[in-house]
């Protein structure tokens, strides 16, 4: 039973991940892909700095009063992460714009088609 | 002191001349640039490979901090080899840049082709260089990034969706690694590459650390294009201005299967990948599958840079064939074949951008006929570079696939030998056709029939000369593979 | 569900509760980052991309079941994963060992700023911040690219203002100035409480976009010209790799603050502040950019439309 407790939170996170992971590879609308995209991200994030928590332990910021802090690598590294992902959102919506004006759709079904009659 | 900051220098670089190369505004003087700091950069490379041949391993301290808690550039034979060959390409491909770029990209874009280039080639040394798992995620998103610019200035509308198919394939992949690397940490609380390969010994039982290595292999042979993961690749070769698709083919890949024998053997050693986990045997299948699904297709195409995109399939199938012996034969192999494949595709691509030159747009079997009068020294790289992937004699291809023969007969497995040989078989049939409509047919009406400009025969004969150079005399490439591959074997202490 | 807007303002959603959930796991700095950028930017961009392409999904024609198989062995083997890892919390996890409690207790002595995230991300491991802010320019570099409109777009009139409505013009005047200060504040005082480079230059970039939200593109590329983004966006990345061989020339390795004055910690606080500027920089340009290049996107498109 301890164990379950003790994970549950990974679970939940996992359980997100899985549904953003599951829009990016089901759907054939490519916004709503990137959308999944996201969230798969997002829930990775959760993850990581999930782990990184320190039972009664503060923001790692040096103050006098406090004894306990929370580690701040997973913080760093999720900030690298962040940013990368909204780059890599960046360009794929950019990508979709163009598209959109080349094929006149962003599904992914349609370009197919079109692409295949030539 | 700039011999001691060699390894930083390596990536600052071309890592300082991307945003340069964003002030200049002329296409001409922008190709210069990129052209003068990328041999710079091979001349860093053949420095650092020295310097590591004769003196060891060599570690520098990002920052002044030393590791683990700063990020390491680690140095060894087997990244210096990596690192030779990404930037051997990166010149030579810049070569025939000027000409090439100017043909198929619009002309307000030229100058922002070549700063992509510039970050692509930033993010790859960077991914080969450095000793920091999670730097590596950094520099792996920089080389990608900047890949899915690349591909998508390609004149085809269908270079758009290639590119983002590309992206978000690559995305998952990144993902994947990037939750593997973090796995490993929450076990072992470090990033650094060599002090993980000391920590993970202790909990190599644990389920989470499993986890772990099946999230980065995954992750890892998306960015490989193994079988059956490779399913962005052929758009994104087909689609892309040819200069970027000769830079990729040739590098891209390479530097995932870096990585890949990095995390493997270097981080979680032989011992756990290949007798706790079934990795030898999953490998060597879909090795085997692509090598014969690559070329099979390879042979059914009409468009060429697409059965040369398979063809690229098949060939990172006896890269991966040979790792998944994992012996020291095996190994060379296939380190072997990261640089020859190099040579040869970086060859082909080229010589593909030269026919693209002369005649523009999507390059079908048609285009070829009666190629071998009208463009004879673009042809005959050509059948150079055919015969190179067939692997006949003489040629480097034939190197390889000796020391894969030479190590699957080693074990015993014939069986596998023989599937070696007849996948050459299959690279026979796709490129007689092209020797037979080049060769053997009379060119279409109204083709034009001029020779490719020299700035673009030059690399493409230089890849090509290199190809039968270090098929002739290999000891040097074979040399170094070796150590590369013992180094990789036994690290574990 | 098909509509996308809410889909995207469903997902805006979501990552504002993560961001809450950041600031619970003592993660200031990650949510301050998440809120912005995540909730922020990436909103307003999927906004954009549906302003210039569709609205709802069309049905999707092939079945569930390979995704679904895919999805449910990646989940079962995370799941996995999770049964030999440490209990949430957990002080004695080995991810708390080792690397880490050297942040903890020495940043305060080897380079004396409060905020140990911006200890490490600026200077322990600021060769990883540095290839971040690359990867921001590529983006920056790429969306412009791919939909930078060339020519003059010196047009008479944008359709799409805002700036009949009184309201909207008082009060985006009076939080303007409010906006950039409050970006000018994190931007320096990183150092001590949440906040550097990137939050600041998000924040800052959100003045410009709010700006041209209200009073038309134009206008707006008439105060920030897309000249000026482009040297700004490189100009970044050039002061922060720039204090990297700066180091490399009076000594050090590359990026090693300590050379960079007379005494270490003064050096690593010199290092810090420029390169956390470096950021700022390059971010606020590339934010602005991107969205502006989405917005002219939309407004050639108008114009077309109208001949």
């Amino acid at each position: 039973m301890t164990t379950v407790l003790g994970l549950y939170n990974y679970w939940v996170v996992i359980f997100l991940m899985m549904v953003g992971f599951y829009i990016v590879i089901a759907h054939g609308n490519m916004v709503k892909k990137v959308v999944g995209l996201n969230i798969f991200q997002t829930s990775v994030f959760i993850l990581y700095i999930s782990v990184g928590k320190v039972r009664d332990g503060a923001a790692p910021i040096l103050d006098d009063t406090v004894t306990v802090y929370s580690n701040p690598l997973p913080h760093v590294l999720i900030l690298t992460a962040i940013v990368v992902g909204v780059a890599t959102t960046a360009l794929a919506l950019a990508l979709i714009v163009r598209i959109r004006e080349s094929y006149g759709s962003i599904e992914e079904e349609d370009i197919h088609r079109q692409d295949e009659s030539l | 002191m700039i011999t001691a900051n060699l390894p930083a220098l390596q990536v600052v670089i071309p890592l300082l001349a991307a945003p340069l190369s964003l002030v200049l505004r002329r296409p001409g003087l922008a190709w210069l640039f990129t052209l003068l700091i990328s041999i710079i950069t091979l001349f860093v490379s053949l420095e650092l490979l020295r310097q590591v041949l004769s003196g060891g391993v060599i570690s520098y301290a990002m920052g002044g901090w030393e590791p683990p808690w700063g990020i390491e550039y680690r140095v060894d034979t087997v990244n210096a080899f990596v690192l030779l060959i990404v930037s051997i390409i990166g010149a030579v491909v810049m070569l025939s840049a000027g000409e090439s770029v100017a043909r198929e990209v619009p002309e307000d874009k030229q100058p922002l082709f070549y700063t992509a280039y510039l970050l692509c080639l930033t993010g790859l040394l960077g991914i080969a260089i450095t000793g920091d798992a999670f730097n590596l995620f950094v520099f792996l998103e920089i080389s990608s990034l900047s890949s899915y610019i690349m591909i998508s200035l390609g004149q085809d509308r269908r270079s758009l969706t290639a590119a983002f198919q590309y992206l978000i394939m690559g995305t998952i992949g990144a993902t994947f690694i990037l939750i593997g690397v973090g796995l490993l940490y929450m076990m072992t609380g470090t990033l650094n590459m060599h002090d993980l390969s000391q920590r993970l010994p202790a909990i190599m039982e644990t389920r989470t650390v499993h986890s772990a290595f099946a999230f980065l292999t995954v992750g890892i042979s998306i960015k490989l294009a193994l079988f059956p993961l490779h399913l962005w690749l052929p758009n994104a070769y087909t689609y892309a201005p040819s200069v970027a698709t000769a830079f990729l083919a040739a590098t891209a890949t390479k530097v995932a299967v870096y990585v890949l024998l990095r995390f493997v053997f270097t981080v979680f050693g032989v011992e756990f990948a290949f007798e706790m986990m079934p990795l030898g045997e999953i490998l060597m299948l879909l090795a085997l599958l692509a090598i014969f699904s690559g070329s099979t297709v390879a042979i059914f195409q009409d468009n060429i840079k697409r059965m040369m995109a398979y063809s690229s399939v098949a060939q990172i199938g006896y890269m991966i064939l040979g790792i998944s012996f994992a012996t020291v034969t095996g190994l060379t192999a296939g380190i072997l074949h990261l640089f020859n494949h190099a040579m040869m595709k970086g060859a082909l691509f080229l010589a593909l951008g030269c026919i693209v030159y002369r005649i523009g747009g999507n390059v079908r079997l048609d285009d070829f006929r009666g190629l071998g009068k009208t463009m004879p020294w673009t042809m005959a790289a050509v059948v150079a570079g055919g015969l190179s992937l067939i692997g006949v004699p003489l040629t480097v291809g034939f190197v390889s696939k000796w020391y894969l023969v030479l190590a699957a007969l080693e074990q015993g497995w014939w069986p596998i030998a023989v599937m070696v040989l007849v996948g050459s078989l299959l690279a026979v049939v796709y490129i007689w056709k092209l020797v037979e409509a080049a060769y053997f047919q009379a060119p279409k009406e109204g083709a034009s029939g001029a020779e490719a400009p020299l700035s673009l025969l030059i690399p493409t004969w230089l890849l090509i000369g290199a190809s039968v150079y270090f098929g002739i005399d290999t000891d040097l490439t074979v040399s170094v593979a070796q150590i590369a591959a013992q180094s990789l074997l036994e690290v574990r202490p | 569900m098909r509509d996308l807007f809410a889909i995207v303002m469903l997902f805006g959603i979501y990552s504002l509760l993560s961001a809450g959930f950041f600031v619970s796991m003592d993660a200031v700095d990650v949510a301050l980052t998440e809120a912005a950028v995540g909730a922020g930017i990436t909103t307003v961009l999927m906004l954009g991309t549906l302003a210039l392409t569709a609205r709802t999904e069309k049905r999707k024609g092939h079945g569930p079941l390979l995704p679904l198989l895919v999805v449910i062995v990646t989940g079962a083997a995370l799941i996995y994963a999770t049964l030999d890892m440490p209990y949430f919390a957990d002080p004695d996890a080995p991810a708390h060992q080792h690397v880490a409690p050297r942040y903890i207790q020495e940043s305060g002595t080897e380079i004396g700023i409060p905020n140990i995230v911006t200890s490490v991300l600026a200077s322990y491991r600021g060769f990883d911040t540095l290839g971040e802010v690359v990867v921001i320019f590529a983006a920056g570099l790429g969306v412009l690219i791919l939909l930078g409109v060339a020519g003059d777009r010196r047009h008479d009139a944008s359709p799409s203002t805002m700036q009949h409505h009184l309201v909207l013009r008082v009060i985006t005047k009076s939080l303007i100035p409010l906006i950039l200060l409050y970006a000018l504040y994190i931007q320096f005082h990183g150092d001590y409480g949440p906040g550097g480079g990137f939050q600041a230059g998000v924040i800052f970039a959100a003045a410009f976009i709010l700006y041209s939200i209200i009073y038309g593109l134009n206008s707006a590329e008439r105060i920030i010209s897309p000249a000026v983004l482009r040297f700004l966006m490189a100009a970044g990345v050039l002061i922060f790799s720039g204090t990297g061989v700066a180091a490399l020339l009076l000594g050090g390795n590359y990026l090693d603050y300590d050379f960079l004055a007379h005494d270490p910690v003064h050096g690593q606080h010199v290092g810090i502040l420029l390169v956390e500027f470096g950021v700022g920089v390059t971010v606020t340009a590339v934010m602005i950019s991107v969205f502006f290049n989405f917005s002219g996107r939309s407004n050639a498109r108008q114009e077309t439309g109208k001949q």
